[in-house]
Parts: structure tokens; C-alpha cells; sequence
């Protein structure tokens, strides 16, 4: 069975794709850029940021940060609390 | 204690977990559910978060305050569906003296709002609904300024 990355996703994003999780094939999928670069592509995924923070591991990661089929990833929408 | 909760938060209660006879000066912030938002009114808001990092930022955050001050922090988030006038989150701070206090409550809070993922979902009086994004309120703000320049 191909590899593949979980991302979890909350609030805007949840809604934006109608789910709490992607479940997207890791392969070519090295850093977070490619990550983002991969969910951008997908049907309405125009609306996330280029920029969206992204966490691996419960740790905002920067694009050039690795990401694996063995690490929780979630994709942040921006930040409201208060 | 955890620092998310579903549960009505009462400022009482953490100003009791920080109490000590040592630490004179006491100072709080509370953050309540307004009743308007870029001139819509709000019935009420939606909180959610990521909770285990949540959970995690808060923790540190917390003990950043108390590593930088000689003071204790309590900090508490909620969760859930909120209405008009419910307190959102709270920072009680309990320190030697008012500086201290001030500070690292003022610290907490400006922390949590920057790093901390949890989302709202604002209710309005007309029926409709919308997630809160401040960097495109941020945004918008910087064009009005931009605007009356000219």
C-alpha cells in the first residue's frame, strides 16, 4: 500500500474540504512547501494560503521543515483565540 | 489544570490558585464576548482548537511568564458555543509587586492570541455566520490607512 500523509484540519479549513482530514500520497512529498504545494492543488484548496502555518508533531513548522507519513500534521487556519 | 475548558470560567477561582501570602500584587485580564465585530452585531461565537497543541502552548507560555517574572500565571481558555457577555478566556497573575503583575499578564495574553491555535466562529444578528481572520482584518486595516494618506 503507497505511503500516505494524514493532515488534520480545523475551523475554515475543515469546512473548506467538507472533512477533519486529508489523507494525501506521500510520494514527492519531502518538506511542508510540498505539502502545501499538494493541498493548494486540490479541488477548492486554492483558498488556502500559500503561507498557512502548518504543524508537525503539535510544532509550527517552517516550509523547509521535513514531514513524514509518521508525523501528525495538521494545517492551521489563522489564529483567533481571545 | 488543564487551561482549555467547556465550562463557565470564573475569575475567583484562579485568582485562588495563585494566592500566596508573598505575592502582593495581583492583576487580571478577562476577554468577553462583544456584542458587535467590524460593525455587525454578534449573537455569539463558536471557540474550537487544535487541543493538544493548544494545551501544550498554553503550558509554555505560562511557564515563560513564570521563567521571565517572579510570579504565578493561571490561564484558562473555553471551548463551545458562547454568547454576549461570556468571558472567553482569562489571565490571572499574582506577583510580589504591581510591575511583575502587569507584565507577565499583559505577556500571557498578547502570547496566546499570537501562538495559540484556537479559532472562533462568529453568529450574527442577521443568521449568518463566519470564521474570525485577524491578519485579514490586519489587512484591511493597513489599506484604510494607506487610503487616508491620499
Amino acid at each position: 500500500m503507497p505511503a500516505v500523509l494524514t493532515v488534520r484540519l480545523f475551523a475554515r479549513y475543515a469546512d473548506l474540504f467538507g472533512a477533519d482530514r486529508l489523507e494525501i500520497p506521500a510520494e514527492g512529498i519531502e518538506t511542508v512547501r510540498d505539502l502545501l504545494a499538494r493541498i493548494r492543488a486540490l479541488p477548492g484548496g486554492a483558498a488556502v494560503a500559500a503561507t498557512a502555518l502548518v504543524a508537525v508533531n503539535l510544532t509550527q513548522a517552517r516550509g523547509d521543515a521535513a514531514v513524514s507519513p509518521r508525523d501528525e500534521v495538521a494545517l492551521l487556519p489563522p489564529l483567533a483565540g481571545g | 489544570m488543564p487551561h482549555l475548558t467547556r465550562a463557565r470560567l470564573d475569575l475567583g477561582d484562579l485568582l485562588c490558585e495563585i494566592a500566596a501570602p508573598e505575592r502582593g500584587g495581583v492583576a487580571s485580564f478577562l476577554g468577553l464576548v462583544r456584542d458587535h465585530h467590524e460593525g455587525r452585531g454578534v449573537q455569539g461565537i463558536e471557540y474550537s482548537a487544535y487541543e493538544p497543541m493548544a494545551e501544550s502552548l498554553c503550558e509554555a507560555i505560562v511557564t515563560e511568564a513564570q521563567a521571565r517574572w517572579p510570579v504565578r500565571v493561571a490561564l484558562r481558555h473555553r471551548l463551545g458555543e458562547l454568547v454576549v457577555g461570556d468571558t472567553a478566556v482569562a489571565v490571572a497573575v499574582a506577583g510580589p509587586h504591581r510591575d511583575e503583575a502587569f507584565a507577565a499578564c499583559r505577556y500571557v495574553i498578547e502570547e496566546l492570541k499570537r501562538r495559540v491555535p484556537i479559532w472562533k466562529r462568529e453568529r450574527y444578528a442577521d443568521g449568518t455566520e463566519q470564521w474570525v481572520d485577524p491578519t485579514r482584518e490586519a489587512r484591511s486595516e493597513r489599506v484604510e490607512g494607506r487610503g487616508s494618506l491620499r
